[in-house]
């Protein structure tokens, strides 16, 4: 568990980095989940204290943001200023992306050619 | 008596376990609700754990910061669980390599279509640069959304807040809209949610469909990628 948790601190400090050095806009967890993705493609079989540790970090994901969510505390001047175009882009545009999105992947993604052929995708892992 | 409760909180504020504390039991009573009310989209445990806070934060007169002191430990998680989005993104290597070109075409389709009708309407009502800029990344999971405002000159505080709303506004209305468009197919459901409104959303799929929620993972994991390597430079060549 604790190798598990050091590979992928080891992942975003080098994400960090590189996205320090190169000063890239990519924040440096997203080059460490690029980096952990190839290493897993390239190993193939990932070890189980290593997905089990993901998946435990990814339980309480939504947990994570409380914090953030909070800050609203420190936005109230902004949000009051701004709240229609904020209230508008938050509800509008969110939907259109969902149902556009949603639409378009309906029609493209190609039929299963057995009706359970995406679930077992899914209970393979 | 009311003096002798204001010098403890005034103590007990200070330390770092009081905001760490609050915000699990926040999180925990909000998590509770949700359950009791059967798991209603309305009652989203982010949210009332949220809302408890910000209420104790106001009663008590604590500032944000004293507060974060705390939570900074929930809070550092998110970069490390940004990383392990890797491993689910990885159960779905055989997905992704059977239908590879409709995948990437239709995550830079959502992420494109969030993020400019986002920018165009707020830009259209009147809304501030700086706040178009802490709107623009809103659809990618908050560490992320926070690093690209960040670049782009938005206020990642902002960002933060409008990235929770908008998994929250997905999550509970979403559904919804893709009923009313006729949408049957849960991998093209599942896929939607994730573009549009990151890992609220997708918690939100899991919950109603096992297939839906893993084409919702896959598609939060390539949007985060997609809208960190394209808004940034796409920003900076418009806005200059």
């Amino acid at each position: 568990m604790i190798a598990a948790f050091a590979l992928i601190l080891v992942c975003q400090l080098f994400g960090e980095v590189v996205s320090e050095l190169f000063d890239l806009p990519v924040p440096g967890p997203v080059i460490g989940l690029v980096l952990l993705f190839f290493g897993l493609l390239i190993k193939r079989k990932p070890p189980k204290v290593l997905t089990d540790a993901a998946d435990n970090l990814l339980i309480h994901f939504s947990l994570l943001f409380v914090p953030a969510g909070v800050g609203v505390v420190t936005q109230m001047d902004r949000l009051k200023g701004d709240w229609l175009p904020i209230a508008a882009a938050l509800i509008i545009s969110t939907l259109l992306a969902i149902v556009l999105t949603a639409m378009l992947m309906s029609k493209l993604l190609p039929k299963p050619t057995e009706p359970s052929a995406a679930d077992t995708a899914k209970d393979a892992s | 008596m009311e003096t002798d409760i204001t010098q403890l909180w005034v103590y007990l504020s200070a330390k770092p376990l009081t905001g760490l504390t609050i915000t699990l039991v926040a999180y925990a009573v909000g998590f509770w609700l949700y359950q009791k009310s059967d798991r209603n989209p309305l009652c989203n445990p982010v949210v009332i754990a949220i809302a408890l806070i910000a209420m104790l934060l106001k009663v008590t007169g604590t500032p944000y910061a004293t507060y974060f002191e705390g939570a900074q430990f929930v809070h550092f998680l998110l970069g490390p669980a940004t990383v392990a989005l890797a491993v689910p993104l990885f159960r779905q290597t055989e997905t992704l390599k059977r239908a590879m070109p409709v995948i990437i075409f239709g995550v830079l389709f959502g992420s494109l279509i969030a993020s400019a009708s986002t920018v165009l309407l707020a830009w259209g009502l009147g809304a501030s640069p700086e706040t178009l800029a802490s709107l623009a990344p809103k659809s990618v999971t908050t560490p992320v959304a926070m690093g690209i405002a960040e670049n782009i000159g938005g206020v990642p505080a902002l960002t933060a807040v409008c990235v929770i709303a908008t998994g929250i506004v997905g999550a509970t209305l979403g559904p919804m809209v893709m009923n009313i468009a006729r949408i049957k197919d849960w991998r093209a459901r599942g896929f939607a949610m994730g573009v549009g409104s990151h890992g609220i959303g997708t918690a939100r799929a899991f919950q109603v469909n096992e297939t839906a929620g893993a084409f919702s993972g896959l598609a939060m994991g390539l949007n985060t990628l997609a809208t960190a390597l394209t808004i940034p430079f796409l920003w900076h060549w418009i806005f200059g």
